[in-house]
């Protein structure tokens, strides 16, 4: 591809895939920090508000990280994807500019006044500025995935003469059903990932011995959480938004489950590698009539697999597309175990004393954050090959005048950057866990 | 619509350039000003809960003018691909240079960080400068609406444009030197001791330089680009701006010798505000001017989404504008006051 596209691609999926490392954690993790502060003031035990900023820092930090890869995406829509830009910026461009009216100016201030306010605002103004700062990180979330939902299943606008997209509707825009659904189940998924991350780190204390209070403290409500939103992720989230993919982007249901063949009781894969030139799906293991129950609620429905549509309309990666999508679903399966087990233990008051518990707590955090980029890719790679799902390809809206030697330098500049910025960010980040929760400095 | 429109995006980047631009001007001199570890610290504090929440101006000032005018939007941001790039690099290493600095312990890492923060806001500053100079000349701009190479420059003395020439060059270090003084004065205000002492000296001195290089870039825009100023004739409201920069350059001179710091900083944002307008109020109805020839320009009118879309997010953004001036306002009346020990606590 001599004029860019691949370097296109690339720099914006690089660039998008971490950035979200970021904001999936701020967003659950604010929620969590308003539970601690208001428990801290119900039971007028100081310790919950130790935890509270103790996770205020990692908060600070994981927010510094979420703004500064937050920009470049801001500006990639016009620098990378120009002519996307043209055909759907009076459409897309209202809730990223709502974005920016109305959450980011929420967010930054509320984590000024959260962070260097606490002793002039008091106990209650410090829950208050807690409560908008989850509202602003929540907010942000809605306006983004509405922007994302177009893409995915675009309502509310009309084709102009002019050969560019008009907004129609504000309000169908904006309540896209498909957002709703994405958005349930986004945000599940950051409540995942910040519950996973409290538990590791109670976890990780309770090993070492140390901080006994705060670990219980942060094990509790890590697994509580965790499991709710575990639970809250595959259904109703997950089943609605599959419901949304089956019904709007058959092609994509059918990669995303490397199902090949259509037909009546159509079998759910767990297990298999899929075999795109011979059309098959190798050495599965399936669980009959199950796709068809999931995707429309009763086991003799017809799935259409891959060969009802011309290969053309194919999402590019269909491989990449149907691991990406059992990644996530395997490790959500997981994830409801690992949180049911701990659970248990918890109520029987055991968990703070069964250390291999405490290790796959611990060593668990990483996983929310591959499932839900697994999740993402899923999602971005399903609406392959159209950008913004049956109305524009994606071959037709990079921009053109750009050398693609340009994408090629940039890109490798961002991936150096971050690099460097990541490893920063990660011994930051190791080091206010090692000085603990009543440290301050 | 679309000047209503036009005149919130410059707006925005005018309330852009005077908050996030105290941030800059604080960074350019941040290792003039302050020398030990204590004072850094407190030249940190006193920008740290307000540096993010300035930069979201010039997000949301973007998300807007894709709203608004996409075909801006894409042309400039794609024309200009790896001067944007450049900008976005040291927007990230600026954002994680305080940041960072504040977990850090060592002296040598403190140091690094510090002259991180310092070198991306020299750049920065220069960088918006010459931005805003390429907005009132004009760049090459062709029949598709673009300019034929990512990073063109032209060293000669000449009309001809590039986008890094004497001419802009001159506007960056006018907006460098404006910006440093900018911020000295938010220091002079926000901090007590050796830095605020520093800083009133260093403000005096910037301030002179700033008239110098005011007359001498006003110059040289008379001679690139005459019909800014006939468009600022024809439109005698725009002379408003024109009064504003005076006064705030009047201002800047005269209070910080009477001792009213708070009054010397709002001239100086008074000042900041009144250039940016002037500029775009000048430029209008352009975005982006074309040197080849007129008809090829960006023009607000020929650029504007629909009525519908644009009457909805006018009033979904009086709504948004308010609430943030609400907050922002709360923000700033909290931190009122000198920057003491007990603020400085996270840096
Ligand atoms: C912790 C992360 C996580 C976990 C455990 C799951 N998901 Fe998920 N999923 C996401 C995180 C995620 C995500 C990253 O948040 C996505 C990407 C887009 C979106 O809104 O959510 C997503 C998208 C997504 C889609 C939309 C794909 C598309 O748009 O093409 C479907 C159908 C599912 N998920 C279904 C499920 C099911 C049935 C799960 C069963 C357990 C599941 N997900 C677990
Ligand atoms: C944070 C989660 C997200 C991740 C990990 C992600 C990932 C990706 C990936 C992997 C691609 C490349 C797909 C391909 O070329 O095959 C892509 C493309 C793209 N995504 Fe996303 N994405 C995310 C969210 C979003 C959101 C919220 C938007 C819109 C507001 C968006 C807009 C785009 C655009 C415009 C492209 C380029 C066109 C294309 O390749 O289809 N993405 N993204
Ligand atoms: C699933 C997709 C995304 C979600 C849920 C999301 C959410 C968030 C959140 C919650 C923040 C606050 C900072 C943080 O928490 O770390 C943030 C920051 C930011 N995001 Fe994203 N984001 C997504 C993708 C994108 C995309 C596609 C863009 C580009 C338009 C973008 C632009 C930004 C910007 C500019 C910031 C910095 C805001 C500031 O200065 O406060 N994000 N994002």
């Amino acid at each position: 591809m001599s004029d860019g596209l691949i370097w296109h691609r690339i720099q914006f999926a690089f660039s998008i895939t971490f950035h979200y490392l970021f904001p999936q954690l701020t967003m659950g993790l604010a929620l969590l920090i308003v539970l601690f502060k208001s428990l801290a003031l119900r039971l007028r035990d100081e310790s919950y508000n130790e935890v509270a900023r103790f996770w205020g820092r990692i908060f600070a930090l994981n927010f510094a990280m979420g703004v500064v890869t937050g920009i470049p995406l801001e500006f990639q829509f016009g620098t990378n994807w120009s002519r996307f830009s043209r055909f759907s910026g009076e459409v897309i461009g209202q809730t990223l500019a709502m974005e920016g009216v109305f959450a980011f100016f929420l967010e930054s201030t509320f984590l000024g006044l959260f962070l260097f306010g606490e002793r002039r605002l008091g106990p209650r103004g410090h829950l208050a500025a807690a409560v908008a700062l989850a509202l602003g990180s929540w907010l942000s979330g809605y306006f983004i995935i509405v922007a994302n939902a177009f893409m995915q299943h675009p309502v509310g606008y009309r084709l102009g003469e002019d050969g560019v997209l008009h907004l129609e509707s504000f309000s169908a825009f904006i309540f896209n059903r498909w957002a709703l659904w994405q958005y349930a189940h986004n945000m599940a998924a950051s409540l995942v990932t910040a519950s996973f991350a409290v538990a590791a780190v109670g976890a990780y204390w309770s090993l070492m011995g140390s901080h006994a209070r705060h670990a219980a403290i942060c094990l509790r409500a890590g697994v509580v959480a965790g499991l709710a939103s575990s639970i809250l992720i595959s259904f109703p989230t997950g089943d609605g938004q599959g419901k949304m993919v089956t019904k709007h982007q058959p092609v994509t249901l059918a990669a995303m489950e490397g199902l090949f063949d259509s037909g009546p009781d159509a079998e759910l894969a767990i297990i298999g590698q899929p075999n795109v030139a011979a059309r098959r799906l190798e050495n599965p293991i399936v669980v009959p009539g199950l796709l068809s129950f999931l995707a429309y609620g009763t086991f003799g429905s017809t799935v259409h697999g891959l060969n009802d549509f011309p290969a053309r309309e194919w999402p590019a990666n269909v491989e990449l597309l149907y691991y990406s999508y059992h990644i996530m679903v395997g490790l959500g399966t997981l994830f409801i175990l690992v949180m049911g087990i701990s659970a248990v233990l918890l109520r029987r008051d055991r968990l703070a004393r069964t250390r291999p518990m405490l290790w796959v707590l611990m060593l668990a955090f990483p996983f929310p954050y591959i499932a839900t980029t697994a999740g993402w890719w899923t999602a971005e790679m399903g609406r392959q090959p159209w950008i913004i799902h049956g109305l524009m390809r994606t071959a037709n809206a990079h921009s053109q005048l750009v050398n693609p030697g340009d994408v090629v330098f940039t890109t490798l500049g961002f991936a150096g950057l971050y690099l460097l910025l990541g490893m920063l960010f990660v011994v930051h980040v190791l080091k206010e866990i090692d000085r603990g929760p009543a440290a301050s400095h | 619509m679309e000047a209503v429109w036009f005149a919130i995006v410059s707006a925005m980047l005018a309330v852009y350039a005077v908050l996030d631009g105290f941030d800059f001007g604080v960074g350019v001199i941040h290792r003039l000003v302050a020398r030990t570890d204590e004072e850094r610290r407190t030249v940190l504090a006193a920008i740290g809960p307000v540096w993010d929440g300035n930069e979201v101006w010039l997000i949301a000032a973007g998300g807007l003018l894709f709203m608004a005018f996409p075909r801006v939007y894409a042309t400039a941001f794609s024309g200009f691909y790896m001067a944007l790039m450049i900008v976005l690099w040291l927007l990230i290493l600026r954002g994680v240079a305080i940041e960072f600095r504040s977990h850090q312990d060592h002296p040598l890492w403190r140091e690094f960080w510090d002259t991180v923060f310092s070198l991306a806001s020299v750049l920065l500053a220069v960088v918006f400068g010459t931005t805003l100079g390429n907005l009132v000349r004009g760049v090459p701009l062709g029949k598709d609406g673009l300019p034929g190479m990512p990073l063109f420059t032209n060293f000669r003395p000449g009309r001809e444009p590039g986008i890094l020439d004497w001419y802009t060059g001159l506007a960056g270090l006018f907006t460098l030197v404006a910006l440093a003084g900018h911020g000295a004065l938010y220091l002079v205000w926000r901090t007590t001791g050796p830095v605020r002492e520093r800083s009133l000296a260093f403000a005096r001195t910037a301030w002179k330089a700033v008239i110098v290089l005011w007359i001498a870039a006003t110059a040289a825009t008379a001679w690139v680009q005459p019909d800014a100023f006939f468009n600022l004739v024809a439109r005698p409201w725009a002379l408003v701006f024109v009064a504003l920069s005076v006064a705030g350059i009047w201002g800047a001179f005269r209070f910080p010798r009477r001792g009213q710091e708070l009054a010397a900083f709002l001239s100086s944002c008074v000042f900041l505000l009144g250039m940016v307008a002037t500029a775009l109020a000048g430029n209008y109805p352009f975005w982006l001017r074309s040197t080849l020839d007129p008809s090829y320009s960006l023009t607000a009118a020929n650029t504007a989404s629909a009525r519908y879309g644009m009457g909805v997010a006018l009033a979904w953004w009086a709504v948004g504008i308010a609430l943030t001036a609400g907050y922002l306002t709360y923000l700033f009346r909290s931190m009122r006051g000198k920057v003491g020990a007990d603020s400085g606590a996270g840096y």
